[in-house]
């Protein structure tokens, strides 16, 4: 069972975008902002009370990659991988970063909850190609040293 | 300030201009999504800090008596992202462009440049010569800014800089002076084209959704621009939401809507942030809302935030996410404009065509039919990415030539390089090449060469880029992005997808190329939505124009451009090698023979690729071979 | 709107139809398709009914309107290749185990790869291997063998206004499945099957009891009887190449009494028993005003539907068993005398139309003295496959009587098997003789209307019922919403959770591009016109059993045990 406080937080959102099935995504863009993950538990219970079944909340959550019913780290990286990343380089990058996070393609999310390394189609900075974003910033230019560094920056914060 | 009258209009625009004509001195700030990731909010904060109370200066807020007063503003991007954090001052009519402006740079630009109207040479920017004012910069000069004419100039954020611009003039005129059969028939006569890609007449669909017997109707705005690349709408939305607001607004009159849907990709939490404030403010001001202006149009807004499918930037898989649910397109007929969202008869266009109305209803459509080409009146903008000179964001007229844009705005091909193919229109497009690069560019002629126009997002490749993998990450891209519903898109790109990564991996066959082509053809003429149609380009294109290079990595396993990992050989130097014997132990294949102290050999047939041998060589003896 | 198209340079009218596609069919063209079906929204996922015009432009005709005046080609040397490359693709993502698939046979994905004559799949199956789901009784659901075609989703949801599958995830990963992947038995499943009816690969399927059935045979000591239920009869012909609906009753004990039951009995029997029981209990609630509408509680996905979904609704819903329910507890009370057992444990099997018959039999309201009163329940499809895995031919088969004292019922038993049947019966009951005229003045109230939800009133006494008759739990829902909204009101309401009743359950054999509806329903009313006695207070069997068994029994036998 979550804390009384998530649902408090589900109740806020659904008040704030209306009790109706169109809410579904909002809700659930404002919970996964607030908690940076989706609970389950909380998928089912923003469902019946927006009038939507369950299983068409999880086929809608499962859908949209933004979605993830597991936490996420502290620092949440999304490293591009659109065309103008994509030709300068930023496979690289992203290479880089998994090695030194000891992270994968199917691994995401470092076991110390610090970091979540994830590869997104375009952050819309491809002038300054290739470009990750850390928790919302956009960093330019990155090559696989300047990421490391950047990481280990951010570790360092921490430890 | 309500602005509840046409009176009160007139009036914010008078306040709006003695605001404007009381400073002296504007300080420009690029806070387009480029240049805030260089840094300039930063700079930003650096000026408003040094300028507040400093001798002789007052910001426009808090004005002294005798002093020179300036306006700190943010702009939308200014374009030339890639030497950012871009600054312009406009000095009364002279405006001096700086590149590159750190937070180190402020004081002195504050002391030379605002008091002492002082240019410094080293932060201008320094093309083939030195230039000072932006609309000397080739890459400025050469464009044609009806869209972004405001980025660069003012406040995004600002209702009060945007009235002064011209902003709602052409709503104005549409409310009081037009019919809503007038503004469509503008439209209609301007030639105007959807920007999203597909280029259907914007005229045409309003009129469709006018006529619709349901009286309730939508206008939606198509912001969920993903194309890989591509980020123009974005930059319009972040840099001046008030104008694609007033587009939807006219719109909105035109057709009947009284609700209007902005659907902006969540990765784009800038343009949120300030359509969310345009919002607010326009509410607060009494321009969106009930009986506007007074007239008898009533309008509200609401915004979107896609959760992270491609695929939603088709119209019945936008309207579904609106609507909460799976973005999966439906079949049509019937189509968006008799059943789109709530089932309702809906206008949706996407950002850059919306942004492109006020300035018609204001300026006309012969006025818009004197830009561009003749099927294709007005401009485009794009996205200049990749191995070029000036990466950034321009808008020039249709029928504008690669060449005009790669070599006259671009600055050409990035040092060292030469030009090979432009990828244009991303995911859902093709290339050209040398040989397209004076074809004027528009929504006819870049069908000619299988490609499209697309949303606008142009990746310039050099030698560096190999074909082959161009394609097969286009594939990857939109085979993540398939939304699963028919056939041929879901496992057609799979199967298109396993072809070409066996083809990069060394691994391919003559007749792949065969079945790849077959596979592109079905997939192109058989999916359900744009998106699967549209999913083969990139191969098709590519496998036509490059089809030498897909037979270089089958037959001679070999990748020209030195990108594909797995065609890479492994030599050991026989002359470096001292047989330490260091490789062959870490070599995880097992590929590496030879006697200690004598020198080791590479089996290539039992290599993969992987590089470990060369990390660990003590010696510089491995080199690649391509 | 009327018009004139050309296909394959024929000329072909077209009046009403829908789509392009039902004009294609109509002009005798068999397109292929693989997701649509007219009773439910157009998907058009599978891309295979694609047509080109002439000027080569192609589309889906299941989403077109005809228009006058169109010229198409069904079958261009293009749309051939391509669509032999979308059945490849498909067999690329598919557990292509076929022979030994329970739905071999009778695939639609086999047929078409079979009629485009596939001799060549080039494609691997990558996909994540899926677990099987097993865990209803009465659906087993193997995902490996599904095509996402959406065809189960939209039953689910459309038919059946339940929405337990839905599509999850996108793409090359998309799958169809339920909320957070649990097992199916843990959703709102209500084992309708209908999913499985609509499903046209082996990905959902009946959850086989065949076995069971054989192993009880094969026991010396046991004594295996069986039930009968009344649109098993009109179903089971079918998949023997006889003519839809044909009435096979006589060669189905036939068949049985050969593979080894020991006795068959006919469920229509205690359709009878249920007839007496919920028209005494209609009557009561009449005449105490108390928990009207009462809602009938023959078929166990409505009962579940109801107290799922509308708990509000749980004292509405009668307290008679259903008739499998009765007829075992009533076989198990007789075999409970030692005279009658013969030393043999007794197993009661019932035959079905019905998937959602093998989750009743497992609740404990409907158990008897605490045990379970119908050991095994199977699905007439599951039948057809003992018959031909016995290696009878159906239409050899004379016929033979169902075995005494239970085998026989009134024509107002049989017509159980459809929608309406109920009702009707219940009205034969309260009417006060069986003239001819009477009867047919019954059957032309309404209750036998052409639609889904049926709505009549009949004047019984010195009032007027209010009776609803409807099939379809999606149907079912609206008109429970409008109940629960005070806009509606009943006396009455038969419910069956499959669209047209019993004869459509989801446990009948499903014939490759037919739907039999009206052809069984036509069948379970032409052996009702037959019978002699039609109303169930004059079956002699009736009779006996509440002067016999029946006299202080009723209540325990007959009807549900919910404090227990």
């Amino acid at each position: 069972m979550l804390e009384r406080s998530c649902y408090d937080l589900a109740d806020r959102c659904i008040e704030k975008h209306g009790k109706k099935p169109a809410s579904l995504i909002p809700v659930m863009e404002d919970i996964q902002d607030e908690l940076r993950y989706l609970p389950g538990e909380l998928l089912s219970y923003v469902a019946k009370q927006i009038g939507v079944t369950e299983a068409d909340a999880y086929g809608v959550a499962t859908f949209y990659e933004n979605f993830s019913f597991e936490p996420k780290g502290k620092y949440e990286i999304k490293c591009c991988d659109g065309t103008a990343c994509h030709v300068k380089k930023g496979i690289a990058v992203i290479e880089a970063l998994q090695k030194e996070l000891g992270l994968s393609k199917d691994k995401h999310t470092t076991d110390d909850m610090q970091f979540t390394l994830e590869t997104v189609s375009c952050l819309g900075a491809c002038g300054l190609a290739p470009t990750m974003m850390v928790n919302g910033k956009v960093h330019p230019r990155m090559t696989p040293d300047t990421a490391v560094a950047l990481v280990r920056e951010l570790r360092g914060d921490n430890t | 300030m309500k602005i509840a009258a046409r009176e009160d209009l007139k009036n914010a625009r008078l306040e709006a201009a003695a605001k404007m004509e009381k400073q002296d001195i504007r300080v420009l700030v690029c806070a387009g999504t480029g240049c805030v990731a260089s840094g300039s909010e930063a700079v930003y904060e650096e000026f408003r800090n040094q300028l507040e109370g400093r001798e002789g200066i007052s910001l426009d807020f808090a004005p002294h008596d005798g002093t020179k007063i300036v306006g700190v503003r943010h702009t939308g991007c200014q374009g030339i992202c890639e030497i950012g954090p871009l600054v312009r001052i406009r000095l009364g009519d002279k405006v001096v462009q700086y590149v590159k402006v750190q937070p180190t740079d402020v004081s002195a630009i504050i002391q030379r440049t605002i008091l002492h109207g002082e240019v410094i040479e080293h932060l201008l920017y320094h093309g083939q010569a030195q230039y000072v004012s932006p609309s000397d910069i080739p890459f400025i000069a050469k464009q044609t800014r009806i869209v972004l004419s405001n980025c660069g100039k003012y406040e995004p954020d600002s209702l009060s800089e945007y009235i002064y611009s011209g902003g709602f003039r052409a709503l104005e005129k549409a409310l009081f002076e037009m019919t809503p059969e007038q503004v469509i028939q503008e439209v209609s006569d301007s030639g105007l084209r959807g920007r999203g890609g597909a280029g259907f007449p914007t005229g045409r669909k309003w009129s469709s959704v006018a006529h619709q017997p349901d009286p309730v109707h939508y206008v939606v705005c198509n912001g969920d621009e993903g194309d890989p690349g591509a980020f123009m709408d974005g930059s319009v939305m972040e840099g001046d939401p008030y104008k694609m607001i007033e587009g939807m607004m006219i719109a909105a009159y035109a057709v009947g809507a009284q609700n209007g849907y902005i659907y902006v990709r969540a990765e784009y939490p800038l343009s949120v942030k300030r359509l969310r404030e345009a919002i607010r403010n326009l509410e607060e001001a009494g321009l969106l809302g009930n009986n506007i202006l007074g007239s008898s149009f009533t309008f509200h807004m609401h915004i979107n935030r896609g959760a992270g499918a491609f695929v939603c930037g088709e119209g019945s898989a936008l309207t579904a996410s609106i609507e909460g649910k799976r973005g999966m397109p439906r079949v049509k007929p019937p189509r968006t404009v008799e059943h789109g969202l709530w089932s309702k008869p809906t206008v949706l266009n996407n950002v850059e065509t919306y942004a492109n109305v006020p300035r018609i209803i204001m300026e006309g459509a012969q006025w818009f039919r004197s830009i561009g080409s003749e099927g294709s009146p007005g401009t485009k903008t794009f996205s200049l990415t990749g191995a070029i000179q000036n990466t950034g964001l321009i808008e020039v007229p249709m029928g504008t030539t690669l060449r005009q844009i790669i070599y006259d705005i671009g600055g050409g091909i990035k040092s060292g390089g030469t030009f090979k193919a432009v990828q244009i229109g991303g995911p859902s497009g093709g290339c050209l090449t040398e040989k397209e690069l004076d074809v004027g560019l528009d929504f006819e002629s870049v069908k000619k060469y299988d490609a499209i126009i697309g949303s606008g997002g142009m990746v310039v490749m050099d030698q560096g880029s190999c074909m082959v993998e161009v394609a097969r990450f286009f594939m990857g891209f939109t085979q993540r992005e398939s939304c699963g519903k028919c056939t041929p898109c879901r496992e057609g790109t799979k199967r298109m997808l396993e072809i070409l990564q066996k083809i990069v991996d060394g691994k391919g066959e003559l007749s792949d190329l065969d079945d790849l082509e077959n596979l592109a053809q079905m997939v192109r003429s058989m999916s359900l939505c744009g998106l699967g149609k549209s999913a083969p380009l990139p191969v098709i294109s590519t496998l036509h124009k490059f089809r030498d290079e897909y037979e270089e990595h089958i037959v001679d396993k070999r990748c020209r451009a030195h990108v594909c990992g797995k065609l890479r050989r492994f030599i050991i130097d026989e002359d470096k090698c001292v047989g330490c014997g260091k490789c062959a132990r870490n070599c995880p294949a097992g590929a590496i023979i030879g006697a200690r102290k004598m020198p080791h050999k590479i089996i290539t047939d039992q290599c993969i690729r992987c590089g470990t041998c060369q990390e660990n060589c003590a010696f510089d003896a491995i080199y690649i071979e391509y | 709107m009327m018009g004139v198209m050309t296909i394959n340079g024929r000329r072909v009218t077209f009046t009403d139809e829908k789509n392009v596609l039902s004009v294609i069919r109509k002009a005798g063209i068999s397109i292929p398709t693989l997701c649509y079906l007219s009773e439910m929204s157009t998907f058009g996922a599978c891309r295979l009914c694609m047509v080109e015009n002439e000027r080569g432009k192609m589309f889906a005709s299941c989403s077109e309107v005809p228009k006058d005046g169109m010229t198409i080609f069904t079958n261009t040397k293009r749309l051939q290749k391509y669509r032999k490359m979308i059945i490849q693709l498909l067999l690329g993502s598919h557990d292509r185990d076929c022979t030994t698939c329970a739905q071999s046979g009778d695939c639609r994905l086999q047929d078409l790869a079979r009629k485009m004559n596939i001799t060549d799949v080039p494609y691997q199956d990558t996909r994540e291997r899926r677990e099987i789901d097993v865990s209803s009784p009465s659906i087993v659901r193997n995902m490996n063998k599904c095509i996402l075609c959406g065809d189960c989703v939209r039953a689910c949801s459309e038919l059946q206004g339940l929405g337990v599958l839905e599509f999850t995830r996108r793409g090359a990963d998309a799958l169809v499945s339920t909320a957070f992947d649990r097992p199916i038995a843990e959703t709102a499943c209500v084992g309708c099957g209908q999913c499985r009816v609509y499903c046209p690969t082996g990905a959902i399927t009946i959850h086989s009891n065949v076995d069971d059935v054989w192993d009880a045979i094969g026991d010396p000591n046991i004594r295996v009887v069986a039930q009968v239920a009344p649109a098993v009869r009109v179903a089971v012909g079918d998949a023997f190449g006889m003519k839809d609906g044909t009435g096979v009753m006589g060669m189905i004990v036939n068949a049985m009494h050969r593979m080894g039951f020991d006795e068959v009995y006919d469920t229509t029997l205690s359709a009878d028993l249920t007839i007496m029981e919920e028209a005494n209990e209609f009557l009561e609630r009449l005449s105490k005003g108390e928990d009207l509408p009462l809602m009938t509680s023959c078929c166990p996905a409505w009962v579940k539907f109801c107290h799922d979904q509308y708990p509000e609704f749980d004292r509405n819903v009668s307290t008679c068993r259903s008739p499998q329910g009765m007829m075992s507890a009533v076989l198990k009370e007789y075999y409970r005398d030692p005279e009658n057992a013969g030393g043999k444990k007794t197993v009661v099997v019932s035959v079905m139309p019905c998937t959602a018959k093998k989750m009743e039999i497992r609740w404990k309201r409907n158990y008897t003295k605490g045990q379970k009163d119908t050991d095994i329940s199977i699905t007439s499809t599951e039948l057809v496959n003992m018959i031909r895995d016995f290696g009878l031919d159906l239409q050899m088969l004379d016929p033979e009587a169902c075995d005494m004292p239970f085998g026989l019922g009134s024509g107002g038993g049989v017509i159980f098997g459809a929608s309406g049947g109920v009702t009707e019966a219940v009205l034969r009951r309260l009417a006060p003789n069986h003239s001819k005229q009477l009867m047919d003045n019954i059957a032309d109230c309404g209750v036998r209307e052409k639609k889904w939800i049926r709505e009549f009133s009949i004047d019984y006494k010195d009032r007027r019922l209010n009776i609803c008759v409807v099939s379809g739990l999606a149907n079912a829902r609206t008109v429970l919403d409008k109940l629960k909204a005070g806009e509606v009101h009943y006396d009455l309401i038969e419910v069956m959770a499959c669209r047209g009743g019993c004869v459509m359950g989801g446990g009948q054999p499903v014939i490759l591009g037919r739907t039999p509806r009206e052809a069984r329903t036509a069948g379970l009313y032409r052996i009702d016109n037959n019978e002699t006695v039609r109303k169930c207070d004059e079956n002699p069997l009736v009779q006996n059993l509440y002067k016999g068994m029946l006299k202080d029994k009723a209540h325990e036998l007959l009807h549900v045990h919910t404090e227990e």
